[in-house]
């Protein structure tokens, strides 16, 4: 039904497009005096169902540019400043890949995005024609760094990363509450990314030592969990392991908490409703519910202020923030290494990049084949509103409530 | 199992009251019109916007912002009719169709620019309250939902049948040349009948929003079931949006239980076809 709208969208983001492209070719003219400027692409659906994450993800873009051009831009380039390109991919990967042309057209030097792991699969390939660097900010497909494309970074965990990382976590926090977690039931939407990751789950908790006892799929939308919680509660599991989006992940932990299902805790990897608009909206059922994904160092106070640089402007913190941030930071240390926006050299430049000027909870910074080998997720856990650091510990910045109180 | 069985019955019940709340809006203008009602969706998104925003920034309860927010629906129904559906259709039934169609796509990207794809939720008082009827826990918002629910049904089954006004709606739904003659005039009895149908989403708003989320999505969650139920009980029939409602939460939540949340929902397509199939107007429908 939105269809109908969308290509008179798609015509005027093209014409306004171009009218930038028109302008800023026009720039230099006047402004030979000044400064050299670069030109950043941030691509991201800021329109249509991703709308919100993707309006995330500019901002934090949009805020490294401000602060790179506050600290006098690029240095190594005479003060270069940072100039960004709008682009709304509008969540469908052939507009992602026709803002890279028009991108490309207008001089960019470098792009970010785009929420989506589709859409930044389409954007990048696009901007492999031209051999633009392309800094990943949001989404975790493996193959956005796997298809040997050499202009391609990922500075954020990919998806087997995320996976690994979520069992021994889960394993290290169960033995060291003395392992009461024996069994669980898994939950998942019934699409294929439901699916896929259900049966990397079932066959991963034995070797943790938790037997699983059932796999329960449902539809998406799901209007109703009664049903699902009365079969897990028949189950007596320990722990209930969640993977689907965001409205039924809401509906099932509100649903678990009415039929008073006794659990250890629940577990969710990168869980579709986790986040710190559930902690606020919905207390009661948010309190003390584990998710493994992506978060800031809470150790680094750079990162509470830059938490409450969001907060101070209306805004409720998600990890979008950091990740549009960081994908800009990535980009701008490397033409201030390279010394120029020069693509090979800023591709060479990041390839060997070290880049440590951040407050992710991060080893040191090494790309092998585009994806940053020292980025990893963490355990979160919402406590009294609000979202902590419950795993590694050199993170932590709260012990883990495991086994949860009885109600 | 026969206490899990029970329970899927009881819940079942419970979330086909609503449902049925969702159907008769949706009925009523089929009967009146005679139009399938696009924007019903969408409208259903608005109003549980509209009760969510009254709790969220107002603090006003859901259910004590029912009359408010059925009220206001009423006021959206009447004046979209009025001012947009009614102008561009020139009375034919297929510009209706596209008019609402229209409103749907107008709406729907409307509350995405606003609210943006979010979920949103609210947790009242009552949110997690449950009655404890043997082993089983009942949630107490499903119970005043139904009960409201079909509370609301009756008190228009009664007004349809029993005031002057609703006798006008159903004599411009049997014959609108006929009732243009006795000074009954089609097009405004059309904007109220519009209302009434769109004041029954304000109120099933209300009803959901201490148990559901709301998105700017969520109209479709609920608009396929509903049309199902218009059309298995009777296009136009009141008995039947409300057995049909209850029906199909019943099917849908035995069918959940018994053959998988993936599979279920084909519980409904199976007693959809089956009842088609038997009484091809539906349970409750007639041949005009």
């Amino acid at each position: 039904m939105t269809d109908k709208t969308r290509p008179d969208a798609a015509r005027l983001s093209r014409r306004a497009a171009l009218a930038t492209g028109a302008a800023t070719l026009a720039l230099p003219l006047v402004a030979r005096a000044q400064a050299p400027v670069v030109k950043v692409g941030l691509i991201h659906p800021v329109t249509g169902a991703l709308a919100g994450a993707g309006q995330r993800c500019r901002m934090g873009g949009q805020m490294a540019i401000t602060d790179i051009n506050a600290a006098g831009g690029i240095k190594a380039m005479g003060g270069a400043k940072l100039e960004a390109l709008l682009g709304d991919a509008q969540g469908r990967p052939e507009i992602a890949a026709s803002l890279v042309d028009q991108m490309a057209e207008a001089g960019a030097s470098g792009f970010t995005g785009c929420f989506a792991s589709a859409l930044g699969l389409a954007a990048t390939q696009a901007a492999a024609k031209y051999n633009i660097p392309f800094s990943i900010d949001s989404g975790i497909a493996d193959a956005l760094t796997t298809r040997g494309l050499k202009n391609v970074f990922r500075f954020f965990p990919n998806n087997t990363t995320a996976t690994t990382d979520a069992m021994a976590a889960l394993d290290q926090i169960n033995r060291k509450a003395g392992s009461p977690a024996k069994t669980a039931v898994i939950v998942h939407e019934d699409s294929e990314f439901g699916t896929n990751s259900a049966k990397l789950q079932a066959a991963a908790l034995p070797k943790i030592g938790i037997e699983v006892k059932a796999l329960i799929p449902h539809a998406t939308p799901t209007r109703d969990f009664t049903n699902i919680v009365l079969r897990i509660k028949s189950e007596k599991p320990d722990l209930v392991v969640i993977t689907n989006y965001e409205n039924e992940y809401v509906l099932l932990a509100r649903t678990l908490v009415q039929q008073r299902v006794d659990l250890v805790s629940t577990f969710s990897i990168s869980g579709g409703g986790f986040s710190l608009k559930f902690a606020k909206e919905a207390p009661a059922v948010a309190e003390n519910m584990i998710d493994f994904n992506h978060w800031y160092n809470p150790k680094d106070p750079r990162a509470l202020a830059f938490r409450k640089r969001i907060e101070d402007s209306g805004q409720i913190f998600s990890w979008e923030y950091p990740f549009g941030y960081f994908a800009v930071r990535l980009l701008a240390d490397a033409w201030e290494r390279a010394g120029s926006a020069d693509k090979d050299k800023t591709i060479a430049a990041l390839a060997a990049s070290t880049f440590s000027d951040h407050f992710m909870p991060y080893g040191p910074t090494k790309f092998t084949d585009g994806q940053n080998a020292g980025s990893h997720p963490v355990a979160l856990q919402i406590q009294k509103g609000d979202i902590k650091v419950i795993w590694p510990e050199a993170f932590a910045d709260a012990p883990a409530v495991f086994p949860r109180p009885k109600a | 199992m026969a206490e899990i069985i029970a329970a899927a019955l009881v819940n079942g019940l419970l979330t086909g009251g609503v449902y049925a709340l969702v159907a008769l809006g949706l009925t009523l203008i089929y009967g009146v019109l005679h139009i399938v009602n696009f924007a019903h969706g969408s409208l259903l998104m608005v109003a549980m916007f509209a009760a969510w925003l009254l709790a969220a920034q107002g603090g006003i309860d859901p259910y004590l912002a029912l009359p408010l927010v059925a009220a206001f629906m009423f006021g959206v129904g009447w004046a979209l009719y009025r001012f947009v559906i009614g102008r561009v259709s020139h009375g034919e039934d297929r510009a209706i169709l596209l008019a609402t169609l229209g409103v749907a796509v107008v709406l729907d990207n409307l509350a995405l620019v606003i609210f943006t794809g979010d979920t949103r939720q609210l947790e009242t008082d009552l949110t997690f309250r449950v009655w404890e009827v043997g082993p089983l826990l009942v949630s107490v918002p499903k119970v005043i939902s139904f009960v409201v629910s079909l509370l609301l049904a009756g008190a228009l089954w009664a007004f349809m049948a029993r005031t002057d006004t609703g006798r006008a709606i159903r004599a411009v739904a049997r014959e609108p040349d006929g009732a243009r003659l006795m000074g009954i005039r089609p097009d405004r009895i059309f904007a109220l009948a519009y209302g009434i149908g769109i004041a029954c989403l304000g109120a099933a708003a209300c009803l959901l929003l201490p148990t559901f989320y709301v998105s700017p999505s969520v109209g479709n969650v609920f608009v396929l079931v509903a049309f199902t139920i218009v059309v298995l009980g009777g296009m136009g029939s009141f008995p039947g949006a409300v057995v049909g409602g209850l029906l199909i939460g019943v099917t849908e939540s035995l069918g959940g239980l018994l053959l998988g949340e993936s599979l279920g929902p084909i519980g409904i397509s199976l007693v959809f076809i089956a009842v088609l199939l038997l009484k091809p107007t539906g349970l409750f429908g007639s041949v005009r």
